[in-house]
């Protein structure tokens, strides 16, 4: 599975970093969450992919008998997918703003400063 | 003690502006005890210093890194103190009094005290790193005191440029000092000094190359020379203390002081005398062209510095005794001369030597003072220049090597240096009285004080040549030459070959200066040589830094934010992949082994959406499909044991699409916008980029894993955490900081997005008072005209 969660990640980044490329800034938006979901991933996938064995402790046990996934990287992307969410939502209305002053969404005519 | 004297520089130094503006005229007074006390203080060291022992003393400060602050008081180091604490008693004196008025005294006072500090422990240093963290701060404080007029832009310039070419040194000597460190075992002089001579060492000629670059960087040395000339457009007060007296002298110590480990060599006997007897002639000749009374000064301190660096790599007995005894009498002179240019400056208005003649009877206690100084300068019985002359020229003359030239090189020299004599000591002061700008008079005590007192030296240290001798110059003659000196000082040495060169340089250069305009007419071509010298060089070599860094800038900086990612995606792609290559054994994990269908599936489904957004023609399309796309990520989550993370993804994700639909869906379709080259080149970055992934986390997983640390979370979230689901006790207990700081965040984003949305194009954020100013405005309107809102 990790072979094909490697692919799957690897097309993820190809497509955000090709759509941060475009002229479009929208496109760049599009490319930001393609590229968080792809980060995401890869922690998850180099934190080991363990089927069935979610980090919950049973009642009346102090710890997990035998294996579990790694908490960890679950608790790091939990954060991660948070905060993106927060950037995503800034570039966004920041975006719009800018879009709305230039009247364009053509990154090469949004060259001047003022 | 020694660190006191050290360290009180710099307190006072941060007390001056406060302490100038409430003791106002008398600071400089005030101020000038300091250097007093600590004169006193280090000539009570003489009679133990003359004896021959040395005092150390040593504070820890990076043990760790064998870096301490230690200092160390020998003969040589004593001589650099008294010189710079007795100058810059007088010179403390003399500033607050020349630069009276001045509206920024008070910072003026602030780095001349500030240089001394890193002067006195630059000479105290017993360790190579102080000793060089204080010869970048003496390089630092002259910047400050050459720019200090720094409206100027003229000023500014010179400022910068002696400040590169120091730097510049200064760099090259730190790099010497590490290998001379390395090469030694010790960063500690005292150990350096005491170990064996390192000239067979393997590291010997890179170290002494470096170390010289460093030495004559400072102390203007030809091709460096240019910077001292240029660096007088300081106020005078730091021409005579730093680029005369006291730092341009930093230089010539680092050599003395490590001519006991470095020297002896026939690369240092050969460096050294070369480049010292081009220095002094390059200097003396530029010297006796020049009209500026500062600039011929300058240039006749380049012409000493030349000197003393030719004594050093003679290297011998005598040799020693003669540098230390010609750098004494040279402070002492150049120090009065250049307070004298000063007051000429100050009182008459005059800067130059064509304005000014015959003001003996309105200045006769300056012109006392200058006759002395200039007559010491020229080498006249019975001044201790004399002596100092004498005894370059017996150096010169016993030397190992090349005596016939170098003794040549020396008497053209002083042809030329009783000629600059002669100028400082007659030409103002004699023939007819030419009104100037100022009406002349004799300054008061602060400003005559300096140079009258050292040119009284000059000729008290002439007559009694066993006073200095005995209590200073063979203690630090020895330190240079590495054992005890024991030679002797004498003004009277009987009929010999150095007196009669001295007395034919003598006569010459009297002769020279009858026809001092004539000569200044005839050699008029040195003029035309200079635009292919080192100043034009440095010049070129500036502008060429500077084109080069405004191309660079346009290329790299150039604002396009598609350019910066491309660079930079390509740069690591080609360097990570470079080090994946070159990777004894590439051991990709590739295994589809026991792969379910749900998880096939999604993965396919979430392939084909990828493929989808990314080609979309229009933009609420291209929101859906993204959606789509975190659901499915979101899947994958939960198939593999994160069940939180999934949940987290499900919410945000449906937060993320309305966000998206509702703001941006005013904005104009997706339009093709790069050509079709572009967009390949782009389509190929993003594809080496994901490939490089790919085979990244392919190698990763594959290889061994370090110690996680969550099976501590595992172990203790019930026990410590008292919560069964683990993720959770990561976030709110163990990281709860963390979690905190994103809260933070996101209250942060909120209110950025809350702002952004209210602030209209043009206008500021319309309050609530301004809306119902607006409202009442409606209702007047409309009340007038009979219209209803």
């Amino acid at each position: 599975m990790t072979t094909l969660m490697a692919i799957l990640i690897g097309c993820l980044y190809a497509a955000a970093i090709y759509m941060m490329l475009r002229r479009s800034v929208v496109k760049l938006v599009i490319g930001l969450i393609l590229l968080s979901n792809g980060a995401n991933l890869l922690i998850f996938t180099a934190a080991g992919l363990q089927r069935g064995v979610p980090p919950l402790i049973d009642k009346g046990q102090q710890m997990i008998a035998g294996a579990a996934a790694d908490p960890l990287a679950q608790a790091l992307i939990l954060t991660a997918i948070v905060i993106s969410f927060g950037v995503l939502a800034f570039a966004v209305v920041l975006i719009h703003r800018a879009c709305e002053v230039v009247q364009t969404d053509d990154m090469n005519e949004m060259k001047g400063t003022d | 003690m020694v660190m006191i004297a050290v360290l009180s520089c710099f307190v006072l130094a941060a007390l001056a502006p406060r302490l100038h503006s409430l003791t106002g005229r008398q600071t400089g007074w005030l101020l000038a005890l300091l250097p007093a006390a600590i004169f006193l203080y280090f000539a009570s060291l003489i009679p133990l210093i003359s004896s021959g022992e040395t005092v150390r003393h040593a504070y820890q400060w990076l043990p760790s890194m064998a870096i301490q602050f230690s200092f160390l008081v020998d003969g040589l180091s004593l001589l650099f103190v008294l010189l710079i604490s007795g100058i810059g008693f007088f010179i403390l004196a003399y500033a607050g009094r020349y630069q009276e008025g001045h509206p920024a005294l008070g910072r003026f006072f602030l780095f001349l005290l500030g240089f001394m500090g890193s002067m006195l422990g630059l000479v105290l240093s017993d360790n190579l790193i102080s000793l060089f963290v204080f010869w970048e701060l003496t390089t630092i404080s002259s910047f400050m005191l050459i720019g200090f007029n720094h409206e100027d832009d003229d000023t500014r310039k010179k400022a910068h440029q002696g400040l590169m070419v120091t730097v510049f040194g200064g760099l090259a000597l730190m790099t010497g000092f590490i290998m001379l460190g390395m090469a030694a075992g010790s960063f500690e002089l005292s150990e350096i000094l005491a170990g064996p001579s390192l000239t067979e060492h393997s590291l010997y000629l890179p170290m002494l190359g470096l170390i010289l670059l460093g030495a004559f960087t400072k102390s203007a040395q030809t091709p460096f020379h240019f910077w001292l000339p240029n660096a007088m457009a300081a106020p005078t007060p730091v021409s005579a203390y730093l680029h005369s007296a006291t730092m341009v002298k930093a230089g010539i110590y680092l050599l003395a002081r490590l001519h006991p480990t470095l020297g002896g060599s026939a690369s240092w006997l050969t460096i050294l005398t070369l480049i010292g007897a081009l220095t002094m002639l390059t200097g003396i000749i530029l010297a006796s062209r020049s009209t500026g009374i500062k600039r011929v000064l300058a240039y006749s301190t380049v012409m000493a510095l030349g000197t003393l660096t030719m004594l050093l790599g003679l290297g011998t007995e005598k040799a020693a005794l003669a540098a230390v005894t010609f750098l004494l009498a040279h402070a002492l002179y150049k120090g009065a001369l250049f307070m004298i240019a000063g007051i000429l400056d100050h009182e008459a208005g005059v800067k130059d030597f064509r304005d000014v003649s015959g003001l003996r009877r309105l200045m006769p206690k300056t012109t006392l003072a200058a006759m002395l100084a200039a007559l010491s300068l020229a080498g006249v019985i019975p001044l201790f220049g004399f002596i100092g002359k004498e005894l370059l020229l017996e150096a010169v003359l016993s030397g190992s090597r090349w005596q016939l030239g170098l003794t040549i090189a020396t008497v053209t020299a002083n042809i030329f240096v009783v000629l600059v004599g002669a100028l400082l000591a007659l030409k103002p002061w004699f023939g007819k009285t030419i009104t100037t700008p100022k009406a002349a008079h004799d300054p008061g005590p602060a400003l005559l004080a300096g140079p009258l007192t050292l040119a009284a030296l000059g000729l008290l240290f002439g007559l009694m040549p066993a006073i200095p001798a005995d209590y200073l110059l063979r203690a630090a003659a020895s330190a240079v030459y590495g054992e005890p000196v024991s030679g002797t000082l004498a003004l009277w040495h009987g009929i010999n070959l150095p007196l009669m060169l001295s007395v034919l340089s003598l006569s010459l250069g009297l002769l020279l200066y009858r026809f001092w305009t004539g000569w200044r007419e005839h050699t008029i071509f040195i003029e035309r040589l200079s635009q292919f010298g080192p100043e034009a060089g440095y010049n070129k070599l500036m502008q060429g830094l500077v084109s080069f860094s405004t191309w660079q800038t346009k290329t790299l900086q150039n604002g396009n934010l598609r350019h910066y990612l491309i660079t930079t995606l390509a740069t690591v792609v080609l360097l990570v992949g470079w080090a994946v290559l070159r990777l004894d054994k590439i051991a990709l994990n590739i295994d589809f082994s026991g792969l379910q269908l749900q998880e096939v599936t999604v993965v396919g489904l979430l392939l084909i959406t990828v493929l989808a957004a990314v080609t979309a023609k229009s933009f609420l399309v291209s929101v859906a499909l993204i959606g789509a796309l975190g659901f499915g990520v979101a899947l994958i989550y939960v198939f593999f044991s994160a069940v939180d993370v999934g949940i987290t993804q499900v919410l945000v994700e449906t937060i993320t699409v309305l966000l998206l639909v509702l703001v941006l869906y005013r904005l104009p379709e997706f339009r093709q916008l790069s050509s079709r080259a572009n967009r390949a080149r782009d389509a190929t970055i993003a594809l080496l980029s994901g490939g490089l992934i790919t085979v990244l986390i392919l190698l990763v997983t594959n290889a061994s894993s370090m110690n996680s640390i969550s099976s501590y979370f595992l172990e203790k979230s019930v026990s410590e955490g008292y919560g069964r689901n683990v993720v959770n006790v990561i976030l709110v207990d163990f990281r709860a900081l963390d979690t905190l700081g994103e809260i933070f965040v996101l209250a942060l984003v909120a209110i950025g997005v809350y702002s952004m949305m209210h602030l209209r194009t043009g206008v500021l954020p319309v309050t609530n008072a301004d809306k119902r100013h607006a409202v009442q405005k409606q209702r007047e309107k409309s009340a007038k005209t009979g219209v209803k809102p």
